[in-house]
């Protein structure tokens, strides 16, 4: 098991690299350089070529790329294009901001859906599994900044509970901190506890179709052991994956919830960039997103592996 | 009622409704919008009225005659997107599936590595390096959304391109182009319509999502992801004005889903447990 771990962790770092050398691609090696980007109705030849050498352009693809990655395992993420500064200094407070809300939507998001999931799966076919089915679907469907606003009109301005806006400073209270944060939290829990609601129910299901259940049933257990002592533990890594499938899913989420709310975390910081065409920026979000998103489906995999009570034994591989 | 040998649930006829009328608003747009699409014609989000019936946007415009041309903007670039995504995945996946080991090899590790990263962040990061306009866009949610639309098609070409006509056509010497689109192709028909229907939805929201944040269609365009952005402000008013375009966005996606959900229950095929969902 060991063994299947390591591979596992390994084939994470892998993906990582794979995808700082799309990243990097994406950014340094398409047409259209950064510089005639920058400067451009100011793009003289001269000035071309000064501003290239400053950034480094001139050298060949694959030197930068080194010196890039480089970089970026030393915590050096370039200097903005637009304002100068260090970028790395701007984008650690956002990435705590980012992390401290998509922590807080986790908290609330988790233990609802697993628990309405399995609920769902023990009364699967009655009428709060079509209700939840159906409420679930909706979510889904709709867009993350259309909850959001149903949200502000209905905490924010006509209860007046909540702020409208998720202003986070440095030096704030954590109390206060939790209490500005809470509409887009919320926001980012409606979004994620549907998926993961439905996925929940669906791993439990899945394994109630298979012939241990339907033994289990002929037995005459009734529906809530059977899920509880025969289906649960079986389903167990499915539910981990799906849990950090959607945690994944809420690093995403974050990018548009936090344009809502104009919470100053790092979707938010990379929107800027995007529309100010910044790409050292660009690229130092690009690859945090991407190294967040890598590092949790790389967990989801290994507690995956850990749960399964049949990878726990030494046991030759099969195809 | 029936419709091609099926009888819709109430649901499926509610989806059908929703995505039929928005279609015919989309097609028709110009010529039954009151107003014209960048016309002043009242004040800063004037309220409902008979001349207005849903009021105006953050300069006067008439946000029905918005929401109508913002129809045609927003369902044609998603629309766009998805048939070309489908055109590239499904030449790419069958190809994958028919071709060998090798293409297989390299198609579907650089699919890999693409799914690797959420497609949002991989999106702003093109969109950022080479600015927005409506075919980058296009080409770029096509070409991102096209590694699901492969995967599914390599998995349906795998298990057909083994079975006895395929082989028949290959011994009689057709070639790649033929035993895709002939023998392939209307084999996997069924489970890639209600796909379709999926990833419409999903490239929809993409567009809808990019324009929210200030990336996608750019003004004077109507456009309904757009239209949320700009009168995000009249919200603090207690103002219902970006919430119409946003609602609109909820509507036509929850419609298709309805539909396609129809379309997979027809697919599926009679199991003891309803784990499909």
């Amino acid at each position: 098991m060991l063994r299947l771990i390591a591979t596992r962790a390994g084939l994470g770092v892998l993906t990582l690299l794979a995808v700082s050398v799309l990243i990097f691609i994406c950014t340094q090696i398409l047409p259209g350089d950064v510089a005639s980007a920058v400067l451009g109705q100011q793009a003289t030849p001269d000035a071309l070529k000064v501003f290239r050498a400053e950034l480094g352009l001139d050298q060949p693809a694959y030197v930068r790329y080194f010196g890039w990655l480089f970089g970026v395992l030393h915590g050096d993420f370039g200097k903005s294009l637009t304002n100068q500064r260090v970028i790395i200094e701007e984008l650690l407070p956002r990435f705590e901001n980012t992390l401290f809300l998509a922590g807080y939507s986790a908290i609330i998001a988790v233990p609802i859906a697993v628990g309405l999931g399995i609920i769902s799966a023990i009364y699967e076919g009655r009428v709060a599994d079509r209700v939840a089915n159906i409420l679930t679907l909706i979510a889904i469907s709709v867009p993350e900044f259309f909850v959001g606003y149903i949200l502000i009109i209905i905490f924010a301005i006509n209860l007046a509970w909540f702020p409208s806006l998720a202003t986070v400073f440095p030096g704030m209270g954590v109390g206060e901190r939790f209490y500005v944060a809470t509409l887009p939290a919320l926001t980012l829990t409606m979004v994620v506890t549907a998926h993961m609601l439905r996925m929940t129910r669906n791993s439990v299901l899945s394994i109630m179709s298979t012939p241990y259940i339907e033994m289990a049933f002929l037995k005459g257990l009734s529906r809530s052991r059977v899920v509880s002592r025969h289906a649960l533990p079986n389903a167990a890594g499915p539910i981990v994956s799906v849990v950090a499938l959607n945690l994944a899913y809420l690093v995403v989420g974050v990018v548009v919830v936090e344009n809502v709310f104009v919470y100053p975390g790092v979707g938010q910081y990379m929107v800027d960039a995007v529309s100010k065409r910044d790409v050292p920026v660009i690229q130092a979000c690009g690859l945090i997103f991407a190294a967040v998103f890598v590092t949790l489906n790389t967990l989801a995999d290994i507690v995956a592996i850990l749960v399964n009570p049949r990878l726990r034994r030494r046991r030759p591989r099969k195809a | 009622m029936t419709l091609f040998g099926h009888r819709p649930p109430v649901t499926a006829w509610i989806g059908l409704a929703i995505v039929a009328i928005s279609l015919i608003i989309a097609v028709l747009g110009p010529w039954v919008a009151p107003y014209g699409q960048s016309q002043s014609v009242g004040d800063t989000w004037a309220t409902p009225s008979a001349q207005m019936l849903l009021g105006a946007d953050q300069i006067g415009r008439d946000m029905l005659t918005r929401l109508i041309y913002g129809a045609r903007m927003t369902i044609g670039i998603a629309a766009a997107t998805t048939l070309l995504s489908f055109f590239i995945g499904i030449s790419l996946g069958f190809t994958a599936a028919v071709m060998g080991v090798w293409v297989d090899m390299a198609l579907s590790r650089l699919v890999d590595v693409i799914l690797s990263i959420p497609q949002l962040i991989l999106a702003l990061i093109i969109l950022g390096v080479f600015g927005s306009s409506i075919p980058v866009l296009i080409v770029t949610i096509a070409v991102l959304d096209s590694t699901r639309v492969f995967r599914l098609s390599r998995a349906l070409g795998m298990n057909l391109a083994v079975l006895e006509f395929v082989e028949a056509a290959r011994m009689r010497g057709e070639g790649l182009w033929w035993i895709i689109s002939r023998e392939i192709l209307p084999n996997a028909a069924a489970p890639l319509i209600s796909e379709f229907g999926l990833r419409f939805c999903f490239n929809f929201l993409f567009v809808a999502a990019l324009s929210f944040l200030g990336i996608g269609v750019q003004p004077p365009y109507a456009d309904w992801g757009g239209m949320v952005r700009e009168n995000a402000a009249a919200i603090n008013f207690g103002l219902f004005a970006p919430l119409y375009p946003a609602f609109a966005i909820a509507t036509l996606t929850v419609g298709v889903n309805l539909v396609v959900d129809w379309l997979l229950s027809i697919d599926a095929r009679p199991s003891g447990s309803q784990a499909e969902m």
